[in-house]
């Protein structure tokens, strides 16, 4: 029985999945960079100096209500960051597509950094507000889980030598660590007993922060997601090419 | 300059310590990527003749 041509051939992944190709994914992110870079710059210096420069102060916090926009936009970052390797992990240990499992090893030190910013101004702002500059509190307690499983997961990136085994590995730790990104948001609602207060922004109009203060917050959180979305772009091409360097050295080494 | 009165100290490290981190991630972002594409430029050019 003769084969069709549309049977013979395997089916080329269409839309979404056909980024799996790293050719088709480090064409489209050298097509989407320069922009995502600019406009990342732009709402980034622009939310920060308008919250810097012309938001008045809080009538209780004082002047240290501008930490919140970096504050604020870091902590939601890292813990975005995290389900964005989540989600990749997850595609990578489902359909077995490289180009994820290298997006989210690239995420993994934007969060961390992500994080780490979000643990620093915290500490910073808590210290003349509640008197101390570290509390057990659920919220702060899961955020500094959430650092260490950063760390661990990038350190166990590093420790493996085989690409597909420390990506498997990787990500069930990623699973793993996907329930202290989850506490880090909602432990405030789990354990009401800490020092940290509730969400900032809220699809509750009483509960969000005052109007003056919330658009420039908005420009600041644009401003943090499309620099994590320049980075991994740009973090994931770079992992592609030093596979395919490797790849071809490998090859190299056998002849 | 805004006047930030006596959170001053604490204001200004507060941004002071984000955006060292954040200009930190991307020159190391930028610097990893560059050395990337010249380690893979060279390593395509020398398995060209072995192809």
């Amino acid at each position: 029985m003769s084969m069709t041509e549309d049977t013979a051939r395997p089916k080329r992944p269409s839309g979404f999945w056909s980024y799996a190709n790293p050719v088709k994914f480090l064409g489209l992110s050298e097509r989407v960079l320069p922009t995502l870079w600019v406009l990342a710059a732009i709402s980034l210096v622009a939310g920060l100096i308008w919250g810097f420069f012309f938001t008045p102060d809080d009538f209780r916090q004082g002047s240290t209500v501008k930490i919140i926009y970096l504050h604020v936009p870091s902590a939601m970052m890292a813990i975005n960051a995290w389900a964005m390797m989540l989600v990749a992990s997850l595609i990578w240990l489902i359909r077995r597509h490289h180009v994820s499992a290298l997006a989210a090893k690239a995420a993994a030190p934007v969060g961390v950094v992500m994080t780490l910013i979000a643990l620093c101004t915290g500490a910073i702002w808590g210290q003349p507000m509640w008197g101390t500059w570290w509390a057990w509190d659920p919220r702060l307690t899961s955020f500094l889980i959430l650092f260490l499983f950063y760390l661990g997961y990038i350190a166990l990136w590093e420790a493996i030598e085989e690409p597909d085994t420390a990506a498997d590995l990787t990500s069930v730790l990623c699973l793993v660590g996907s329930v202290f990104a989850v506490l880090s948001r909602y432990a405030v609602n789990f354990w009401n007993q800490g020092l940290h207060q509730g969400a900032s922004l809220s699809l509750d109009k009483e509960e969000n922060v005052a109007d003056v203060f919330y658009f420039p917050l908005l420009v600041c959180i644009a401003g943090f997601v499309l620099l994590f979305l320049a980075l991994v772009l740009y973090r994931t091409g770079t992992e592609i090419r030093l596979r395919r360097a490797r790849a071809l050295q490998a090859r190299e080494a056998r002849l | 300059m805004p006047d930030l009165g006596k959170y001053a100290d604490t204001v200004l490290s507060a941004y002071a310590v984000s955006i060292l981190l954040l200009i930190l991630l991307v020159v190391l972002t930028l610097r990893q990527g560059t050395r990337a594409r010249r380690t893979l430029q060279e390593v395509e050019k020398r398995s060209k003749p072995n192809a």
